[in-house]
């Protein structure tokens, strides 16, 4: 059995080395995590020096050390934010009560399903982007690429944590449970459906960090609202990290539609064909992407009524994103909200009890949070003096989850027959022949400071270093 | 604090072409000075205290961007929100037309002014960047030169402060003696402080910042304070990683009410083995020239004498290998009386041969007052042909106050000479040959 150095190899502030049934626990956890990650983590990576950041405290130095290191090596560390003194409930129907510091025996199955939930989302992206790095466009995005799977590692080591140190013998389980199921495997799959399709490209991958990851934000924040004190420091703290996810989504996209755009200016044409030969992403191919990738993700935050998320606030277990910012009475007993239906071929809002509706009510925060984002997409694009624009798709478009389910709707919101739906599928969404093209251009380009040809160079390199530098040392 | 700092500000930006709206820096902000619309992330120049917690968790590097802006101009809010990208820096002239006009109002505030060549730069930024905004109430753009002279070696800035790796190193204190005569009002002190092991180079003219301990009267830690050094680049000791400053203990502020400052203090109370902290080093700019033959004027009132014992003491100990033969060092020196002279014993010694001292006191009994730009129109005949000397180096560091007399003597002569003020200024400054360092 491996012996650990607490502090030193899992950099902590949740007092690790003096907590003997935690330390007890990780000692059997921490081999299998790291048989996982050489198995499932980065294919043929684990011998690279890579320039990672490494959280070594929570305070704001101490969490953005950088250095090159091997990735089976990268320190994954448990943290916690700061205390809050004297925290109280904000919301639900123990509002005012003393935040938990313990698991109250009557949300102890709801709380362990929401952690088990949210960790296997961890390990489930690392899987499913574990092959990019053979087709990766520069040094710098493999580079990005690896930092986002050491993190989401991070967070399956936060959120096994905290099932390890609060939840005992069912927790255990629960923690291995997470190493055997495996993105997209037939027999033991990932929980949720999005996180068993593959990743297959690098635009893909950007999406994917982008809207994905971005729904990780939403419900990381919704659970830092959490009565249950340690689940809501945990992911107050990942929220940081998963900061920069979504930077590498926004920036990645970004700067495909930048050099798009140069392209496009250079040949003075707008034809995907044309532009396509000169190897670059049209941008209609880049809006279908979008539409995919949009509609895949919105179905994560469930059926749009559902007894459980009003279960889940009413009990305290999870609040509703800046809910400390909400000018309500933050019960929502006898409030209601406005949800999307189908009646007599034609999409029509209806009022229903807001607790019931809290999925919606996130996923409409949501939603306006990304697109936030397209529109800065659509700034560079105007920058360029192209007419073109972006647009996420209707909410209703391309849905499998709630009452929008299988009903046919264009990405403007009208509702429409399957066979109109069938003539225009591929103009909606990514074709096997866009899916192909996109393959095609996916070489890897690993000399520092060069790029591949469908991507712009980044405004800025990572910790401000030149853009020759050498992210990653190949050994 | 000078009133050019006050009236300068390095003003803290969010690019919103490059950030992402993740949120980070708003939730890490511990004085609430970052906010956000559906638009842009910004920061209130108002709130924002430079300690740089949002910059490491800052996921795109947007939230690291600085502009130097007049602090009554700075950047509102309102105007940020709107920005989709960030406005172009200030340019020089810009700057200085800026703080002309702003300095009277930024200065009528300015109550608890740190003197002893205190100036705050508590982001830390380079004398360079700072020195860029001064200018006279009676010139019309700002003279001193962003260049150092074209012999200068080159200087280290920046090792240790808010954007660095290492935030701030500890130094010990290996000496702290009084350098102006016995009495209660002129308490200036020589303070050497040893690096050990850390490395800390420097060179004359540059400065270092002291964080005074403990917190400001809204419980926030002080920001550092910079001060002149007042040895040469091998040491105050030859040979050792040690350096020294000149502090004078601050008991008034300008207007000569009562107000203790806090490093002054603080630095002339520390005895011999306590710890500093400290940040630095500062300054690419006010750096003496290193060619044979070149010549330095030195002027300076009080403390501003630092930089000036640096570079004589420089020069002093390079004599012996002859490199500068043939070089002129002539000092100005002013201060109300003997008494409150430093170093007034030690300067005495130096060879007359070797630097050509001139004092002038303001307030001796029985004799007329006499401040350094009276002295130096004495001296017209030999500061004259200096000013068009492509050799000629000069550096003007003190109060604020003596720079428009200064600058009135060094044009007056200029006159007296012949030569086209207008045109020899501009050309000083391109070439790196006037230097000034006002607080």
């Amino acid at each position: 059995m491996s012996s650990i150095n607490y502090s030193d190899k899992i950099p902590n502030n949740v007092n690790l080395s003096e907590d003997r049934a935690l330390q007890r626990a990780l000692e059997q956890w921490q081999p299998n995590y790291l048989a996982w990650w050489n198995d499932m983590g980065p294919e043929g990576s684990q011998d690279f020096d890579v320039y990672l950041r490494t959280a070594v405290s929570v305070d704001p130095q101490g969490w953005a050390q950088f250095g090159h290191v091997k990735m089976p090596d990268y320190r994954w560390g448990i943290f916690l934010n700061p205390a809050e003194h004297d925290r109280k409930i904000h919301f639900g129907d123990h509002k005012g009560e003393a935040a938990w510091q313990d698991v109250p025996g009557e949300h102890r199955a709801n709380l362990r399903r929401i952690i088990v939930t949210q960790g296997d989302t961890e390990p489930a992206s690392v899987e499913q982007q574990r092959h990019l790095g053979l087709t990766c466009p520069s040094q710098y995005d493999l580079r990005n690429l690896f930092q986002v799977n050491v993190e989401e590692g991070r967070h399956l080591w936060a959120m096994v944590y905290l099932l390890h140190k609060y939840f005992g013998r069912d927790g255990r389980e629960e923690g291995e449970a997470l190493l055997e199921r495996r993105s997209g495997q037939q027999d033991n799959p990932r929980i949720l459906q999005a996180f068993n399709e593959p990743t297959p490209d690098w635009l893909s991958f950007f999406m994917f960090t982008y809207f994905t990851d971005r729904d990780g934000k939403f419900q990381l924040c919704a659970l830092a609202e959490s009565s249950f004190d340690p689940l809501a420091r945990t992911t107050k703290f990942m929220l940081t990290e998963e900061a920069h996810h979504m930077f590498v989504g926004e920036s990645g996209i970004s700067r495909v539609i930048q050099r798009t755009c140069a392209a496009m200016n250079q040949l003075r044409t707008d034809d995907p064909r044309t532009l396509r030969e000169a190897g670059v992403i049209d941008l209609p191919t880049i809006q279908r992407y979008l539409n995919f990738h949009f509609s895949v993700t919105i179905d994560l935050f469930g059926a749009d009524e559902s007894s459980n998320a009003a279960t889940f606030y009413s009990s305290g277990l999870k609040g509703r994103y800046e809910e400390g910012k909400r000018n309500d009475d933050h019960t929502l007993h006898g409030q209601t909200y406005r949800v999307l239906g189908v009646k007599e071929g034609k999409l029509v809002e209806r009022e229903v009890p807001m607790l019931n509706a809290l999925n919606e009510v996130l996923r409409d925060d949501y939603i306006r949070d990304s697109i936030g984002g397209v529109e800065r997409w659509n700034r560079v694009i105007e920058k360029a003096g192209i007419a073109f624009r972006l647009r996420a798709p209707h909410k209703a478009f391309h849905r499998n989850i709630g009452s929008l389910a299988g009903i046919r709707v264009s990405p403007e919101g009208q509702v429409v027959s399957q066979a109109e739906w069938n003539a225009n599928v591929d103009n909606w969404l990514p074709s096997t022949g866009d899916r192909a093209f996109v393959a095609s251009l996916m070489g890897r380009v690993v000399e520092p400071g060069r790029f591949a040809n469908w991507i712009a160079p980044p405004a800025l390199g990572i910790n401000r270093q030149a853009a020759d530098f050498e992210y990653i040392r190949f050994n | 604090m000078g009133q050019s700092d006050i009236a300068l500000i390095r003003q803290h930006l969010i690019d919103p072409e490059i950030c992402i709206r993740c949120n980070t820096c708003e939730a890490t902000c511990p004085v609430g000075a970052i906010t956000h619309d559906s638009r842009n992330y910004v920061v209130d120049a108002e709130k924002c205290n430079l300690c740089m917690a949002c910059v490491p968790p800052c996921p795109t590097g947007s939230i690291d961007n600085w502009r130097s802006m007049p602090k009554a101009r700075a950047w509102p809010i309102e105007d940020q929100l709107q920005w989709d990208s960030l406005p172009d820096e200030l340019s020089p002239e810009e700057l200085g037309v800026a703080v002309q006009s702003d300095t009277t109002v930024a200065g009528q505030g300015n109550a608890a002014s740190e003197s002893g060549h205190a100036v705050t730069g508590s982001d830390g930024t380079a004398l360079a960047d700072r020195t860029a905004g001064h200018a006279s109430a009676t010139t019309p753009g700002n003279w001193g030169s962003t260049l150092p002279p074209w012999s200068a070696a080159h200087p280290y800035t920046n090792l240790y402060g808010p954007r660095s790796t290492t935030r701030a190193v500890t130094a010990t204190v290996a000496g702290n003696v009084r350098v102006t005569a016995a009495g209660r009002e002129y308490d200036t002190h020589h303070i050497v402080l040893d690096f050990g092991a850390t490395p800390f180079p420097v060179l004359e003219g540059q400065s270092i910042g002291i964080v005074p301990p403990g917190s400001d009267a809204d419980g926030r830690p002080h920001h550092p304070r910079q001060y002149s050094i007042s040895s040469p680049r091998n040491g105050e000791r030859p040979g050792y990683n040690n350096l020294s400053l000149t502090v004078k203990r601050v008991l008034t502020d300008h207007e000569g009410r009562p107000v203790r400052g806090v490093a002054s203090n603080f630095l002339c109370d520390l005895a011999v083995g306590d710890t500093v902290t400290v940040t630095g080093p500062f300054g690419a700019s006010f750096l003496m020239p290193n060619h044979p033959r070149s010549h330095i004027v030195m002027i300076c009132t009080g403390t501003g004498s630092a930089p000036m014992r640096a570079m004589t003491e420089w020069r002093r100990r390079q004599r012996s290998t002859g490199s500068f033969e043939g070089s002129k060092l002539m000092l100005f020196f002013g201060a109300r009386s003997q008494e409150e002279l430093p170093y007034f014993g030690p300067l005495q010694k130096l060879p007359h041969d070797f630097i050509d001292i001139n004092l002038a006191f303001s307030r001796t009994p029985g004799q007329p007052r006499r401040h350094v730009q009276d002295v130096m129109r004495e001296r017209a005949a030999d500061l004259a042909p200096l000013l068009s000397n492509p050799d000629a180096f000069f550096y003007v560091c003190g109060l604020k106050a003596m720079e428009e007399g200064v600058m009135l003597a060094l044009q007056e002569i200029a006159r007296a000479a012949q030569l086209d003020w207008q045109a020899t200024a501009e050309s000083m400054k391109r070439d790196g040959r006037l230097h000034l360092e006002t607080y």
